[in-house]
């Protein structure tokens, strides 16, 4: 089904991919999680140009141009402006858990998306879902991941966008015709998103002194006064 | 143009606020108004057997969206006349014109859910409510506030991506059956087609993503932290009715994917949270928890009823998501009137308050009555036949489970607000007075609680059935 050549190219923009969520799991300095955000919408726009180009379809071709101006460029922007610059220098020297144990996790979860995808593409086949589901669905599961280990707002931020560009990754396949206003939409949504959650951690690091969100912890029931 | 109308105005009402921030209370409160009558509008011709034209494949609304709307609506009037003199003493009028806007927004969205029917724009609806609201619960800008909006955010943002993933596979299934149009119609005519493997796999993804922002357990951590940091206002749409929005998504897909074990599923959602809650609000100190604890107890009854799946429990279920909308609203009011008596959140440091405040003491032993369930408030009536419609469906474990936690549930609720209400008034404690805007609000979110008790008016009983109707198998 896949098409010879361009198949190929395909799964290694989608190992490229992969390689990026990998990559958000262990990177320590914040100004390097935006930057594997930046390679990996790249990616996105580029498989969903070439699934676009192959299958003649101008739908994903503007869904690829979109991502491409919206993703690696308004969205970095958008943070560089609300976020202090001083936070993207700052390194998460302690990681809640260690890189070597997190790559490790991660790895095991990219062998679970391969068998849950796998059940899927049993059901239903579509061209190029092969590629492109269980690598979404492992980017969906390492961003969840990385959300979680993370102590760092901007870092948690990203792994919330890297888990859409996951979900539209096994997207560009499996929806590859939604509509065009909906795809619009989520451009918008994300860039609504970026602005809000850069906002909120500007607020954080006027009050609190730092942007250390996992620090913040006076809601408890048991606890205090 | 009615149903567009419903939610321009309060986007209206937004830009409003933010060029003249002296009318902004008022508007807030004409535009809540004036969605509030359309959406009374609609509810009757809905009920009436009649349809309110919207755009076709993106916007409608039948009886389920009607009464979401309505409830929807009720709640941000409610909120609107609260906040008026509520938070009239909280800030500069900067950040005051932000708070108007913000919450103007924030209902749009909220509205928007069941307006839409394409499937795409309610995740993005459904995330908008997130986005709009994030300030709103940290409003305040204290520690544990921006504590909150961070859990609330990053939480609720994470479960809506795994709910896209979910949509897609969703919009995958539709085509692959064959189905064109990617709305509750159009899905609903292919779903009997659809691939059982994607179609529950949507369903997962969907229940778990958007039941993060419902509170299901073990998916709440961050609930009571944003019910219990927001100002009370926003407390009303947050727990009130921003659930309800949400958990109105699941609750169409459960019919759909019933095929698939969608019943089972939310059953077992339903109980834990159910059960999880019931235990978790007999050691809370803040009596915001208290009521955010029991917003996930009532979500929870309210999923496990629609697990039960009988046209009996649908309209149960239905029936609950009225009686929680106007309990709960009364409710967090009730918890804003004792927070401008007593000026804490702490239980244990509000004592004797029908003596400080008769208003604020008898209207949190109303509220906490009305929420826990004692008849002869709606909440009971609502549980009631939900727990007759399992025995009648053969759910008698769940049935049981579920009626020894809502019993733990009602005494846990009890006890604290008893020991609000009752006991000695610290030394020293003149009896206050509280905003006239307070007032009236009270008095408006307090006639459907003691009314609807005691009479369902007809055309809101033929909505709630045609709800029930989109509910059940």
């Amino acid at each position: 089904m896949t098409h010879g050549v361009i198949g190929s190219v395909n799964a290694l923009i989608g190992g490229l991919f992969l390689l990026t969520s990998f990559a958000m799991v262990a990177t320590r300095q914040v100004r390097g999680c935006l930057g594997q955000f930046v390679y990996q919408s790249i990616l996105l726009a580029a498989s969903a140009l070439l699934i676009g180009g192959s299958t003649a379809s101008w739908h994903l071709v503007a869904v690829g141009l979109i991502t491409l101006i919206t993703k690696p460029i308004l969205i970095p922007w958008l943070l560089r402006r609300t976020v202090p610059e001083r936070i993207f220098t700052r390194r998460e020297v302690a990681l809640t858990v260690n890189a070597t144990t997190s790559l490790l996790i991660a790895l095991g979860l990219a062998v679970l998306s391969y068998f849950i995808a796998r059940s899927l593409l049993f059901a239903a086949a579509a061209d190029f879902a092969a590629v492109n589901l269980p690598i979404g669905i492992a980017g969906l599961l390492l961003g969840g991941y990385t959300l979680t280990v993370r102590r760092e707002a901007v870092p948690q931020l990203i792994a919330i966008l890297t888990m859409e560009n996951s979900a539209f990754f096994a997207g560009i396949a499996i929806a590859p015709d939604l509509s065009i206003i909906a795809e619009l939409a989520v451009a918008f949504d994300a860039l609504v998103l970026a602005f809000v959650i850069g906002l909120l951690t500007r607020l954080i690091h006027e009050r609190a002194g730092h942007t250390e969100v996992a620090r913040l912890a006076e809601l408890r029931e048991e606890a205090k006064r | 143009m009615i149903l567009i109308a419903i939610f321009v105005l309060p986007i209206a009402a937004a830009a409003v606020a933010m060029i003249e921030h002296r009318v902004a209370p008022a508007v807030t409160v004409a535009a809540a108004l004036a969605a509030f009558g359309l959406a009374v509008h609609v509810g009757l011709t809905v009920a009436a057997g009649g349809s309110i034209a919207g755009i076709p494949g993106w916007i409608a609304a039948d009886g389920l969206s009607a009464l979401l709307l309505l409830l929807i609506s009720f709640v941000g009037v409610t909120g609107a006349v609260f906040s008026v003199g509520y938070m009239a003493r909280s800030g500069s009028d900067r950040r005051l014109r932000g708070y108007y806007a913000s919450y103007n927004l924030f209902l749009a969205s909220i509205l928007a859910v069941p307006l839409l029917a394409e499937l795409s724009m309610v995740w993005i609806a459904v995330e908008l409510t997130t986005l709009f609201s994030v300030f709103l619960v940290g409003y305040t800008g204290d520690h544990a506030a921006l504590e909150a909006a961070w859990k609330y955010a990053v939480l609720t943002l994470m479960g809506a991506a795994i709910a896209l993933l979910g949509f897609l596979i969703l919009f995958w299934g539709l085509r692959a059956a064959g189905g064109t149009a990617f709305t509750w119609d159009g899905v609903r005519n292919a779903a009997p087609g659809m691939t059982p493997a994607l179609l529950g796999t949507a369903f997962l993804l969907i229940l778990v993503g958007f039941g993060t922002k419902v509170g299901l357990v073990p998916l709440h951590t961050w609930l009571p932290d944003a019910h219990s940091q927001a100002p009370t206002p926003v407390c009303l749409l947050l727990s009130g009715v921003e659930t309800s929005a949400v958990l109105y998504v699941i609750l169409r897909l459960i019919p759909l994917a019933a095929g698939v074990g969608s019943g089972v599923w939310a059953q077992v959602f339903g109980l834990i949270s159910v059960g999880a809650a019931a235990f978790l609000l007999l050691q809370v100190r803040d009596y915001k928890r208290l009521f955010a604890f029991s917003t996930v107890e009532h979500m929870g009854i309210i999923l496990t009823a629609a697990g039960f799946g009988s046209g009996g429990a649908a309209y149960g279920a239905t029936y609950q998501l009225l009686a929680h909308a106007v309990t709960k609203s009364f409710a967090f009011l009730a918890a804003g009137l004792v927070l401008l008596a007593m000026g804490t959140r702490e239980i244990d440091q509000v004592r004797g308050l029908i003596r400080r405040s008769p208003l604020a003491g008898a209207a949190v032993l109303v509220g906490g009555l009305a929420i826990a369930g004692a008849p002869p408030f709606v909440v009971f009536l609502s549980e009631f036949s939900i727990l007759r419609a399992g025995i009648g469906a053969g759910y008698y474990l769940a049935v049981g489970l579920l009626g020894l936690f809502v019993v733990i549930a009602f005494f846990g609720i009890m006890w604290h607000v008893a020991r609000m209400a009752f006991g000695r008034p610290p030394e020293g404690m003149e009896p206050v007075r509280l905003p006239v805007s307070a007032r009236i609000a009270v008095a408006i979110a307090g006639i459907p609680v003691v009314a609807l008790g005691m009479y369902l008016p007809g055309p809101l009983h033929a909505l709630l059935r045609l709800a029930a109707e989109a509910l059940s198998r």
